[in-house]
């Protein structure tokens, strides 16, 4: 037989209504006033109370990286942080992407741009957190080769396996800014 | 996830006190584990005390000629120091192996230590887990164990009896750590101490449900590495399923000094086999004074090894261990390439 889940260590305790208090995000420069509950992670703070919907949940455990978003610049799993850790950061999601390249003038980001020129996706599912983590790996400097690439691209699962057109449109971007 | 409240501290000892205030509270850095393991109800912490505002950001030399990587460094920073690379590139490339550049962005250098288990049942509150809830047994061993413990699974020092947990600590920078013989500074409502990475992590024994030396409410402060960094000779290999963003089902952290062909030094620390970093000091005695070779690589790989035991899905461990560790210091001693 099974033993109940409630013995051992696990604190029995009675339910109660949700404690939603007042968090202030600012996300693609704008700040927001959010009433939610300190267990709301930033991924369904962005989702289902500010209708970013752009961030995509895949698995809700870090093991995909659909809900990549940028905190500060870098890279995250918006799925396993809390919307309440990040008051005061500054957040960018794929809807804050186009325009914030600062070499390019308004419009769609060189890595937007390339994704379609290099048609690197089938459903699209998995598409804003590539962007998003690519444009995190160009801020972070450390891909040089292709296999660099593939290598700091790997927390970004794509289910239609799109993998190759994904590489080689970061590495355009890459080459093009090099040159 | 269960119900808690949310406090954020600047310094260290509101953290602790308030830590130590609230038995069930818990501190959150990365929460790249923590919230993982609250979605699936195995931890469920009353009170979270957020403790990234914490000033321990930093990376400094050490008095003694080492380096001090402050507690809520992230992993990402702590790989790509300049400082970390240069003397300790063996830390560098074996945090660099681990999760992916979003989590590695996220994770803390404290937070790694304390990651708890992959194990597939304690994660999965509908089955038995002696790590989860002490006394309700252990699925793993007649179970699904392909990524379990091969060694250091014993109840208790006889060594005889049914082990009461198969884990593995899932950790690649700890077989670092083991291997670099770091040490882990905690602040306490006691005050200070140290703890030598030998003795921080722990084996099941007879209480599974305890992964480590650190008391209730303990705060990591740093991780300090001495000043012997082994720059030359150095190797982590790590094997998995996967090439990338996967955990190691074996891995080996190698550092040598070497007088011409000659080893002067060794320090061998496997990841993936047991509840902590596994090292052996016989095994690596055995490689002093010996020229690098195959064989006496093998030799010390035996010993390694010794006593190790199969569950079934994860005998193949075994020898996948010891086929590793010949080849970890085979890079080490730059006979062969690390490709
Ligand atoms: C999909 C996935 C893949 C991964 N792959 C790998 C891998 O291949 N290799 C690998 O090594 N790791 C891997 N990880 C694990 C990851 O490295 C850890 O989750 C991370 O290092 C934990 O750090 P954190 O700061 O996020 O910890 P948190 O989740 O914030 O905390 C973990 C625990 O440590 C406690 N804690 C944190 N900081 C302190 C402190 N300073 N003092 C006292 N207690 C503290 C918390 O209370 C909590 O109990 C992976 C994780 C995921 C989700
Ligand atoms: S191996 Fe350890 S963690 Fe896994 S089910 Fe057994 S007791 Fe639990
Ligand atoms: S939804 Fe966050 S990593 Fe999959
Ligand atoms: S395009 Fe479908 S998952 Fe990547």
């Amino acid at each position: 037989m099974m033993p109940a889940v409630e013995s051992g260590t696990l604190e029995k305790r009675p339910p109660s209504l949700p404690s939603v208090q007042t968090v202030t995000l600012t996300v693609n420069g704008k700040e927001t006033k959010l009433q939610i509950a300190p267990w709301t992670t930033l991924l369904d703070a962005l989702r289902e109370y500010m209708d970013l919907t752009g961030t995509k949940k895949g698995c809700d455990h870090g093991q995909c990286g659909a809900c990549t978003v940028l905190v500060n610049d870098k890279r995250i799993n918006s799925c396993l942080s809390l919307a309440i850790m990040q008051e005061g950061a500054k957040i960018t999601t794929i809807e804050g992407i186009a325009g914030t390249y600062t070499d390019a003038p308004a419009g769609l980001h060189p890595l937007q741009k390339s994704f379609i020129e290099r048609d690197a996706f089938q459903c699209g599912y998995c598409t804003p957190g590539q962007i998003c983590s690519a444009v995190g790996l160009m801020n972070e400097g450390n891909a040089k080769t292709t296999a660099d690439i593939r290598e700091l691209m790997s927390g970004n699962i794509c289910r239609c396996g799109a993998y190759t057109n994904i590489v080689d449109a970061i590495e355009d971007v890459l080459n093009e800014k090099a040159a | 996830m269960n119900s808690f409240t949310y406090t954020r501290t600047e310094d260290v000892d509101t953290a602790v006190l308030e830590r130590s205030s609230e038995q069930t509270s818990k501190f959150i850095a990365g929460g790249t584990n923590l919230i993982d393991l609250m979605k699936e109800n195995v931890e469920r912490p009353t009170r979270l005390i957020d403790i990234t505002h914490l000033p321990l950001t930093s990376i400094t030399d050490t008095v003694n000629g080492g380096l001090r990587l402050g507690a809520l460094v992230t992993n990402a920073d702590t790989a790509y120091n300049e400082q970390v690379i240069q003397r300790y590139p063996l830390l560098s490339q074996t945090i660099l192996a681990g999760a992916s550049p979003q989590l590695r962005n996220m994770a803390t250098d404290g937070g790694n230590l304390l990651q708890r288990t992959r194990c597939y049942y304690f994660y999965d509150t509908a089955t038995p887990c002696n790590k989860r809830e002490p006394g309700s047994g252990c699925s793993a061993i007649n179970g699904f164990n392909r990524i379990h413990a091969i060694l250091g699974t014993a109840p208790d020092n006889s060594g005889l009896g049914q082990p009461q947990c198969i884990a593995t600590h899932p950790s690649d920078m700890c077989v670092a750590l083991a291997a670099l013989e770091a040490e882990v500074r905690v602040t306490g409502i006691n005050g200070e101490r140290t703890i030598p990475f030998a003795d921080f992590h722990r084996l099941p024994g007879n209480t599974p449900n305890i992964d480590n030396t650190l008391e209730p409410g303990e705060l990591i402060t740093s991780i300090d590495l001495p000043a012997k960094g082994f720059p030359k000779y150095y190797a982590y290999l790590k094997l998995r399923d996967r090439a990338s963003y996967a955990f190691a089902l074996v891995s080996v952290a190698v550092a040598l000094e070497m007088d011409g062909d000659t080893i002067t030094t060794a320090r061998i620390a496997l990841g993936g086999v047991a509840h902590k970093p596994w090292r052996k000091p016989e095994a690596e005695a055995k490689l002093i004074g010996k020229p690098a070779t195959k064989e006496n690589f093998q030799a010390a790989a035996e010993l390694l090894l010794a006593g190790a035991q199969g569950f079934g899905h994860n005998t193949f461990k075994i020898e996948l261990a010891k086929r590793a560790i010949v080849r970890a210091l085979g890079q080490a001693a730059k006979l062969e390439p690390t490709a």
